[in-house]
This record gives structure tokens, sequence and C-alpha cells, in this order.
């Protein structure tokens, strides 16, 4: 550490042209166009002022106005009740089936790469793909699903795209089938990690199963998860192909989470300034959250990234 | 890894039925979807909408969707799949070149301003579509190169997916580089090797298979993408995969026979290429991405 220091302003600019070709990126990329967003967010830009390719801009600036409006309003509760529904229903099972799994596949038996290969497969393929095919399960009248149903003696099943509650079962669904092989990889990863001799020494102890998972497996796979949690209730909060590809958010507005209402206002509604409040709304969201997680992670005396 | 040795144990009839017989469910519930798109590559469009009874196995097999797909609009379809492979690619190149650097020099060395750095690189991971897509929608529009519009155009698209990639990359290549032992660093500087000789001629190397699966990873992301791709590509040939694809069933009269057959030609590939890859990705995702 003295040392590093010691090397003094030679590695500092070392390092800062180094990082040059990427702050440039980043600077025209990322930090412009989120600059811009602030702005917009602060404005009445709609369609017909504003990101019109024939006409110049002219849309004037409002205050908070957008923000008043978009967290006063129905939508927004209806909205947000369902992002955290999503959220935490979807992380829940992600992390519940692939601990499991991870589990189940973590010790000798027949078949075990098999399964493992197998149980990877929505990992593997197109995520676009598997949205289009779950959209054909869930078809009414002739999806897979329906006739299953129908099948083994269900005379009327619902239209699952088609109600305001089943596709919201849909496409909660889609997510956990889709992202519990990372869950499963990042976790058998974790376990393979954690020290045999552990095991072996707790088993002479006389521990059972059950306390082995609960005082030597789940303390040992605790960094591991924090942080898959954190990155899984991230992305779950952000994502948008699924809902956008298997039920376009609809009927109505059932299935919209955050992000994706806040793509449909700017870009079905071409409210930009609105949409833009929308996306700033969600990034403080994420960010507040973050940070208290981090900190209760760290309180419990666990060293994240 | 430590290879677990224990002795092998005799597990009881019962829990090894429970065992099994909980992954072989697990293990068709995960293949199902690609099952019955390949099922349906087969059939007739008439055939897959027909409701009468779950009919899994196509009655008439036929490969008229395998032709239409390959032939109809002049061949949209592979039009299409060139976009895609082609925005992909490029896109992991710029993603990688712009980023390596800046990621050597952030798991390397401590200068003032390198927390900040690091905390905006989490951020950009926080990002929704929706903040960065409108301004980049309007750069698109307001600075056409050359007279040349970037709205409905593949460089637009690279534009756009560049502000994902690059914070990705460096985010995952610095993951790869912290995993590299500081000592090797310490040996090259006595040998007489430049900072810059560090990172080009020990770093990198050693660092190959992370790159190649950061590279990975930021192809599959872009190859995925629907958000940016659906608001830069407005006319059909522009169109990458899932623009395109998504036109053949969210519309009235749903092609579900083209889609399926789309669907199994995109997914032969990514299949096989998991196959072969999974161990190096497994390994290089739970070391780099998400340090345990």
């Amino acid at each position: 550490m003295l040392r590093k220091i010691k090397r003094g302003y030679a590695q500092w600019s070392f390092a800062y042209a180094m990082l040059l070709p990427t702050f440039i990126a980043m600077l025209f990329l990322v930090i412009y166009p989120l600059f811009q967003a602030f702005k917009l967010s602060f404005s009445n830009a709609d369609q017909y002022n504003s990101l019109n390719v024939f006409v110049g801009d002219s849309y004037g600036y409002v205050g908070f106005q957008n923000y008043i409006q978009i967290l006063k309003s129905q939508e927004f509760h209806q909205v947000f009740i369902f992002t955290l529904v999503w959220t935490f229903v979807n992380v829940f099972f992600h992390y519940g089936f692939g601990l499991t799994f991870a589990i189940m596949l973590n010790r000798e038996m027949k078949f075990r790469s098999a399964y493992r290969l197998l149980l990877l497969v929505p990992w593997a393929m197109p995520t676009f793909i598997s949205a289009f095919a779950w959209r054909f399960i869930f078809n009414s009248p002739y999806g897979f699903l329906h006739q299953f149903l129908v099948e083994i003696g269900i005379r009327n099943p619902p239209a699952f795209l088609g109600s305001d509650f089943w596709s919201k079962v849909a496409v909660i669904m889609v997510n956990v089938w889709l992202g519990i092989p990372f869950m499963i990889v990042t976790l058998l990863g974790g376990l393979q990690n954690i020290d045999a001799e552990l095991i072996e020494a707790s088993k002479l102890d006389g521990a059972n199963a059950f306390q082995r998972f609960k005082n030597v497996t789940m303390p040992g796979l605790r960094a591991v998860s924090a942080t898959v949690i954190l990155l899984g209730l991230i992305w779950t909060f952000n994502s948008f192909a699924v809902i956008y590809l298997v039920s376009g958010g609809g009927p109505g507005t059932s299935t919209q989470i955050l992000s994706t209402y806040a793509y449909s206002e700017a870009f079905d509604f071409k409210q930009y300034g609105a949409a833009t409040a929308w996306g700033v709304i969600i990034l403080s969201m994420l960010l507040v959250f973050s940070s208290f997680y981090r900190n209760a992670v760290r309180k419990s005396g666990e060293e994240t990234w | 890894m430590v290879k677990i040795a224990h002795k092998k144990r005799k597990r009881s009839l019962q829990a090894s039925l429970g065992l099994h017989g909980t992954l072989t469910l697990a293990a068709l519930t995960s293949i199902l979807p690609a099952l019955l798109i390949l099922l349906n590559s087969f059939k007739s469009d008439q055939e897959i909408k027909s409701a009468s009874g779950l009919n899994v196995l196509p009655k008439h097999w036929t490969l008229s969707g395998y032709h239409q797909v390959l032939t109809d609009n002049n061949g949209e379809f592979l039009v299409w799949l060139r976009n895609s492979v082609f925005v992909a690619l490029v896109t992991m190149i710029i993603g990688v070149f712009l980023s390596a650097t800046a990621a050597y020099v952030l798991s390397r060395f401590i200068f003032p301003g390198r927390k900040s750095v690091l905390n905006f690189f989490l951020v950009t991971q926080m990002f929704p579509a929706a903040i960065l897509l409108v301004p980049i929608y309007q750069i698109l529009i307001r600075f056409p190169i050359f007279h040349f519009s970037l709205l409905d155009s593949t460089p637009g698209l690279l534009l756009a997916y560049s502000t994902i990639a690059v914070p990705f990359c460096t985010w995952m290549l610095k993951g790869f580089f912290d995993g590299i032992p500081k000592e090797l660093d310490e040996a090259g500087a006595l040998d007489g090797l430049t900072p810059y000789g560090i990172f080009r001629r020990i770093i990198f190397p050693l660092a190959l298979p992370g790159i190649a699966v950061t590279c990975f990873f930021t192809f599959i992301t872009a190859w995925n993408e629907v958000a940016f791709a659906n608001v830069v590509e407005i006319s059909p040939e522009h169109y990458t995969l899932p623009v395109g694809l998504r036109t053949y069933i969210f519309q009235f009269d749903q092609a579900w026979q083209k889609l399926s057959v789309s669907a199994v030609i995109v997914t032969v590939p990514s299949l096989i290429v998991f196959l072969f890859a999974q161990r190096y990705l497994v390994s290089g995702l739970t070391r780099g991405a998400v340090k345990g």
C-alpha cells in the first residue's frame, strides 16, 4: 500500500491515460445521455415539441410537475406494487429452486451431469426464443398448457394471457423458469468452495442433515448469496424482455412493471418528459435500496465486493 | 476445487426415487419450451392452431415452414439473422476494446478518484432501459453523420448498445484481472517491463479465458436485447432477430409455424455453443462477475 503511494504521480498519470479511452466513451455514451435524461425529466417534452425528425425542439421546463403527477397517479401505485411482487416473488423462487437443485446436484449420483446440463437449458436458449415459446404455451385455446389442462379433466382453463390475474402468474412463471439456472450455477460454485473437511467434521460430531445445512452449508454460502440476491433483485426489478415479449404488459396495464411502463410511456405514448422522470424515479429507488442492502450485508460481517 | 471424498453411502430407495423424480420433473420443465418449438416446427400452422386435444407430436410432418422462413419476403429472416450476428459481434469488440485498459487500471492501481469511478460503474448496472433510451434516441435523431441519419441504422444500434457494453465489460474484466496474482506484475516490473508492457505481455495473455467469457456474455446480451432495437430500427431490413420474430406473432394472424422454425434455426447453434463452452462459462462466471 505504502509502496504504491510512493510510486506517486508517474503511476497516477499512467492510470489516467489508460482510463482515457473508456472515460471518453462513457462521457458520450452514458454521462451526457444521463445528464440529458435528468434535464428532460423536468420538461414537458412529447412527440409534438421534441425528438422530431422534421422540426426542432421547442419544449419547455415544468419543474417537478412530471414527478408530482407520477407519484400521485393511480398507475404508479398499481405498477409499483406489481413491480415489488414481481421482484420479490421471482428472486425468492430463483434462489429457493436454485439452492434446492444446487444441493441435489452437488452429490454423487447417477446421471448427475445429464441433469445438470438439462437444468441449464433455459440459460442456454436465447431469451427472446424462450419468451416466444412460453407465449405459445400460454396461448388460449390451442396452447400447450390449455390443451394439457383440458386433457387432465379441467373443463374451462382460464385464458392465461387474457386475464389480469393469470397473466401476472404467467409472466412470473416464465421469469422464474428463466432465472433458476444462473442461481444453480453460482450456488454450485459456492457449494464446491465449502471445505469438505468441515462437513466431515460436523458429521463426526453427530450433526444431522438439517443441522449440517443450517450450520455449515448456509454460512458457507453467505457471501455468494448476498451477491447473487442483490444482483437478482436489481436485474429483476429492471427486467424488460420477458414482460414485453410474453404479455406485452397487458391485458391493459396489468403486467406492467416500472421499467416496461416507463418504456411504453416513452415510445407508445411519446411522453418523453414523463418517461425520463419515471426512469429517474426507478434509478433512485434502486440506488436507495442497494445502499441499504450493502450496509445490512456489511453489518452482518460479510465482505461484499 | 476440493473433491468431496466421503464414503459411498447407499441412499434409501425412497430417497433415491424422490431425488431422481424431482430432478427428472425439473429437467422436463426446463426443456419443455425448446421441445415444443422443435415439434411445432414440423407442423403446419393449421395443425398448431387446432384446439382439438393435446397433440404434441406432429400428425403430418412437414418441412414447408423451413422453406417459407428461408424464402419469404426475399429471405428477410436471413437478413435479420445477419443483422443480429453483426451487431452482437461488433458490440462485443467495441465493448472489450474500450474497456480493457480501464478494467486493468481499476484492478491494479490506487489513484485519486478510483472509488468514485468504481461506484459509477456499479450504478450503471442499475440503469433502467427508459433512462438512457430517450436521450440516446434524441442523439440518434439530432446528430446525423454526413447527412446519414443514425436512427433506423445499424451504426445507430451499435452506438446504443455500446452504452450497455462498455460499463458491463469494464466491470466484468476487472473481476477477471483481480483474479491474476499481483506478484506477476511485480516480477514483470523487476524484469524491466513498463506498466503498459506488464498489461500487454503478462496480464492480457493470462486473462484471455476471462476475456473470452466477457466476450461471450457481451455477445449474448446484445443478441437478446430488444428494448433499444425495437426503438432504433424502424424498417424491416434493419431488424434484429428479436424485433423481427416478434412481428410473426404479435399480429392478428399469428404465424406460429414460421416462428417455431426460426426459433429452431436460432436455438440449435446456441445450444451447441453452450454445450461445449459451459464449463468455462460457469467457472468464469463464478470467478469473474460474481466473486464469492
